[in-house]
Order: structure tokens, then C-alpha cells, then sequence
């Protein structure tokens, strides 16, 4: 048996190293968010959120078409996906304890781990290829793809946290089944099920991948859902890779209005979260 | 009616992978025709305006990219979620698990964006240099550094998976019955022997399942990928060299293929990263299923 003072050692150095992952996993995200905001800063205006992109060496010019073209994208992949995904997320929590329930619930957990880039080859065949244009239909499609898994898993968790008291306190009053699910127990999980749209939303508006042979890009405004349409993610990956030093400066500022966009959306997202979660209890 | 419109819902979830399957196949299919599926896989030259359709510089740069960022981002994040649950004070917990989830939210593009502008410099005039004075002796550490390749695209992997393997692994280690620390710590183990004689074998299969969520992003990945992997369709020994992936060459090129053939070959590169992303999630399910479903029957 080794000694105690030896085993008293072994113990402090793992404790140590792995705190060492805490701050090794904190360095680069403090690195990202302070060089996000201290470079994006600078190009911060009023017409960087309305105006055109300018053409390079020409003075100001911005993003807005980029910023009408993500929320033409995010509308368009809202309408398709929340409905089926909460739809598919409700039939999880109320009708899922079985095996056709398992085998759905198995098919969503791999649904989302596929890829964004593949989703995006699916909604370019569907759309794309039998349209032959890109399309801010098309780009919708992808993201829309993209968010029903997620949602659906995150609405299967929040109805599964109405007390089944509630529930069963309908059901005795005589009420139907399904307007004890839609008044009732939907009602009571409501802020939860919009938290998952809002964290679904924030990701799909995050999304670059699947826009590039889609939604392709756009150098004027567009809403116009049969053409091709800017998005802020796909002008931030366009002015990153371009040669130019001014439109790097422009990558950064579109960066940080996206991280802005995305943040908010969480923001608001958690807000919610932590209401439903004391409002259930 | 609202119990068959329910079932209607969750049919759904089967239909939209059936047409995602399909739709792949259907558009990739002029591929497998023309060019038969092994020697698409495993030709080395990608060359589209000759036709030349050859897989595996992309396959092997996503399988040595994802190979370094799980090597990087298992220890660090198995670390972390130790350190949260087990080891660590407990006032650390909010804050890191915040921190953690932030690091979730970032959008791809973003780390591209920092990564090449923050991270490919460091690497070109900082890391690779020392690397190749200190380790130039090994084939992984030869040659020019541009600080843009393999080694670049790695670690910015396995800073976007570290998220997803400490999440989960922090959710597992919380299924850990509490008895069996206490057992270990009553007969006079330390923090750490308690939890590498009950913690971490209870947890395995969790563990490794979280990894294997990771590397199916990692995987996956496309944005920041693309924006510091170098984008050169060769296959090289060394890390510090340029070379490419799969989803990078698809997010590169599908835009403007030229002619049928490039997009169908596209799609089946699309196709190839779908089966494995499907494998590796299908089996990181089952195993975390494994470890909260509770102790597995037999001696230990």
C-alpha cells in the first residue's frame, strides 16, 4: 500500500488538473467574446444595420440587407417548423410512453446530431434542383429542417413538467382529452414551449452551412421568398475569407450584431425557462 | 381525432428522416453510377474540371481533424465536469456551467471568424514553431507552418465540442448513486480513489458516449472548419499542413458545381458524413441510455 501522503498528493494534482479543464475550456470563450465585441465595436453605426454592403474601398455601406434577409430566413423556417415541431414534441410527452414513442423520441436524438451542411444538400435537391434557382424558400427549408428535432425535444421536456394533478383534475371535471391537452396542460407549459421556439430560432438564425447553396447571398434587399437572399451569416463568412482588411473590420461588426441577435434570443429564452420552471413547482 | 392528429405529429419525425435519406440519395445517385463507390472512396484525386472524383483527401482530413479535437477536448471536458460535480467548490458551478452553455450558443461562423484572425496566427508563430523544435522529430510536426491546416482546424473543433461532451457528461455523473462514492470514501479513499474506483466506472459508458456526441459534431462541423483547414484537397502527414474535409468541400464547392456529376459527387460526400454522423449518434444514445437506465447486471 502506497503511503498516505503519497495517495494525499495524487489526490491535489487531478483536483488540480482538472480545474486546469475549467480555465483551459474559459480561455479561448473570453479570448472569442472580447475580440468579438472590441473589434466589432469600432464599426458599429446606424447605417451598418441599414444600408447595402459597398462595393470594397468605398466608405461605409453595411448590413441591413443581411439582417432583413436572416429574419425572411428565420420567418420562413418559423412557420414550417414550430408547428410540426411542437406538434411532434406534444406527441412525445402524451402518447410517447410506448414503443412507436421510443422509436420516434430515437429517430429526433439522431435527427439532430445530423450535420446542417447535409440538411442543406436535402433542402437544395427538394427545392434548388426542381426550382432551378436558389431561393430564400429553399434556405427556410434547411433551417426548418434543422430546428424541428431540437424542437420537439425541448417540448416534450417542458410538457412532461405539468403536474399530472392538473391534468387529472380536467379529465375528472369531464373535460376531453384534447381540450385538456390544449387548455389545459399546453396552456400551463406554454412559456416553456416558447422558450424552445425562441432557443431553435436563436440557432437556426446562427446557421452559415446550409445557407451557402440555398439561400446563396444577395447584394440588394430581397424578400421576395422564389430569389435568392443575404443573410448576416453568410456576409460574415464572405467578408472573413475575402483579402481585404476593411471588410475583415466589417466581419467583425456583423459578428458581434449576430452575437448581439443570438444572445438576446437566449436571453429572453432562459428569462422564460426560469419563470416556467417556478410556476410548475 | 386529436389523439390520431398527435400520432399524425409524430409521424412526421419519421417522415422528414425518410426524406432526408432520400432526398440524399436520390441527388447523389448519378455518383455511385459513375464512379462506383470504392473507388470514389478511396481515390486521392479531386480534380472537377477533369472529372476526377476522388474522396479521400476530404475523409481523411475529417477523420484526423475529428481525431485531434476528441484527443484535446475528452480530457479537458471530462475534467471540467469532474471538477463542477465532484471536486471543485460548489460556487463554481453556475458560473462554468453558464460560461459552458455560452460557449453552446456561439454561432459557427464566429469561431471561424476568431479563429482565423486569432487562433491561425498564434498557432503559425507561436505553437507550430515550438511544436517543431521540440517534436520535429515525429512526421506530425514537419514542414512549412502556415498556421492554416489540419492542426488549426482540430483544436477550434474541439473548443465547439467541448460544450457537448461536458454537458453530458456532467448529466451523467449525476446518475451516479450517491451510496457507492460514500461506500469508497467511508472505507478511507481519497476524493480522487473514490472516483476512479466508483464514479468513473459507473460512468463509462456515459462518458464515451458523450464523446462519441462530440465527435459526431466535430465530425459535422462545416463553418469554422472551412474557414481555417486550408481548403487544399491533398493528404499530408503533417498537422501543420493545409488539407481538407468533407463538409468544408461541400460548403465550398456545391454552390457552383460544374456539371451534374461534381454535385452528385458533392451529395454522396453528404451521404458518407450522414451514414457515420447517424452511426455515431445512434450508438452515443444507446450507451448514455445505458448508464441512466442504472447499474448494469454482473460483477465489476
Amino acid at each position: 500500500m502506497t503511503s498516505l501522503r503519497w495517495r494525499r498528493f495524487v489526490d491535489v494534482f487531478w483536483t488540480m488538473a482538472s480545474g486546469a479543464g475549467v480555465l483551459l475550456a474559459l480561455v479561448p470563450l473570453a479570448s472569442l467574446l472580447w475580440l468579438v465585441v472590441s473589434q466589432g465595436a469600432a464599426g458599429l453605426s446606424w447605417s451598418f444595420f441599414t444600408s447595402l454592403p459597398a462595393p470594397v474601398g468605398e466608405p461605409g455601406g453595411g448590413v441591413g440587407n443581411g439582417i432583413v434577409g436572416t429574419m425572411l430566413l428565420v420567418a420562413i423556417a418559423s412557420v414550417l417548423a414550430i408547428p410540426v415541431g411542437i406538434g411532434a414534441g406534444v406527441f412525445l410527452a402524451e402518447k410517447g410512453d410506448g414503443r412507436a414513442g421510443a422509436v420516434v423520441r430515437f429517430v429526433t436524438e439522431v435527427l439532430s446530431g445530423v450535420p446542417s451542411i447535409v440538411i442543406g444538400i436535402v433542402a437544395y435537391g427538394l427545392v434548388v434542383a426542381r426550382m432551378k434557382q436558389f431561393s430564400a424558400l429553399a434556405g427556410g427549408l434547411a433551417l426548418a429542417l434543422l430546428m424541428v428535432p431540437t424542437l420537439a425535444r425541448s417540448t416534450e421536456e417542458f410538457v412532461r413538467l405539468v403536474p399530472g394533478a392538473l391534468r387529472e383534475a380536467s379529465l375528472g371535471l369531464g373535460v376531453a382529452k384534447w381540450r385538456t391537452s390544449l387548455l389545459v396542460v399546453l396552456r400551463t407549459a406554454a412559456g416553456g414551449i416558447t422558450t424552445a421556439a425562441l432557443l431553435a430560432v436563436a440557432r437556426a438564425a446562427g446557421e452559415t452551412a446550409p445557407l451557402l447553396f440555398t439561400s446563396l447571398n444577395n447584394q440588394y434587399w430581397n424578400l421576395r421568398p422564389d430569389q435568392p437572399t443575404a443573410s448576416l451569416t453568410v456576409q460574415i463568412f464572405n467578408y472573413a475569407i475575402s483579402p481585404y482588411e476593411d471588410w475583415h473590420s466589417k466581419a467583425w461588426t456583423a459578428a458581434l450584431v449576430l452575437l448581439l441577435v443570438v444572445g438576446v434570443l437566449n436571453l429572453l429564452a432562459r428569462l422564460l425557462a426560469r419563470n416556467q420552471m417556478e410556476s410548475a413547482r | 381525432m386529436w389523439s390520431a392528429g398527435l400520432t399524425l405529429f409524430g409521424g412526421s419525425i419519421l417522415v422528414i428522416a425518410g426524406l432526408i435519406l432520400a432526398e440524399l440519395n436520390s441527388v447523389a445517385s448519378v455518383a455511385w453510377r459513375k464512379l462506383g463507390i470504392l473507388h470514389f472512396l478511396f481515390a486521392s484525386d479531386w480534380d472537377p474540371v477533369q472529372d476526377k472524383f476522388g474522396a479521400w483527401p476530404f475523409i481523411y482530413g475529417t477523420l484526423v481533424t475529428s481525431a485531434i479535437a476528441i484527443l484535446v477536448a475528452v480530457p479537458v471536458s471530462v475534467g471540467l465536469a469532474l471538477f463542477l460535480s465532484e471536486m471543485g467548490p460548489k460556487a463554481l458551478r453556475r458560473p462554468v456551467a453558464f460560461a459552458i452553455e455560452v460557449l453552446a450558443a456561439i454561432p459557427s461562423v464566429i469561431f471561424g471568424l476568431w479563429g482565423l484572425f486569432v487562433m491561425v496566427p498564434w498557432l503559425r508563430t507561436g505553437v507550430e514553431p515550438l511544436l517543431q523544435k521540440t517534436l520535429g522529430f515525429l512526421p506530425f510536426f514537419q514542414g512549412p507552418t502556415i498556421g492554416l491546416g489540419y492542426l488549426a482546424a482540430g483544436l477550434i473543433l474541439a473548443i465547439m465540442i467541448l460544450p457537448t461532451i461536458a454537458s453530458v457528461t456532467i448529466e451523467v455523473l449525476k446518475t451516479v448513486p450517491l451510496p457507492l462514492k460514500e461506500g469508497a470514501l467511508a472505507l478511507g479513499a481519497t476524493r480522487w480513489e473514490a472516483i476512479t474506483m466508483t464514479v468513473l466506472p459507473y460512468a463509462r459508458p456515459g462518458i464515451v458516449g458523450a464523446a462519441l456526441l462530440g465527435l459526431g459534431r466535430a465530425l459535422g462541423e462545416t463553418m469554422a472548419v472551412t474557414m481555417v483547414i486550408g481548403n487544399s484537397p491533398e493528404v499530408h502527414a503533417s498537422l501543420f499542413a493545409p488539407g481538407y474535409s468533407l463538409p468544408a468541400v461541400i460548403a465550398n464547392e456545391f454552390a457552383e458545381a460544374t456539371g451534374d456529376v461534381h454535385v452528385a459527387a458533392l451529395a454522396a460526400l453528404g451521404l458518407v458524413l450522414f451514414g457515420i454522423t447517424v452511426i455515431l449518434n445512434a450508438l452515443a444514445q444507446v450507451l448514455i441510455g445505458l448508464v441512466s437506465r442504472g447499474p448494469r447486471r454482473g460483477a465489476r
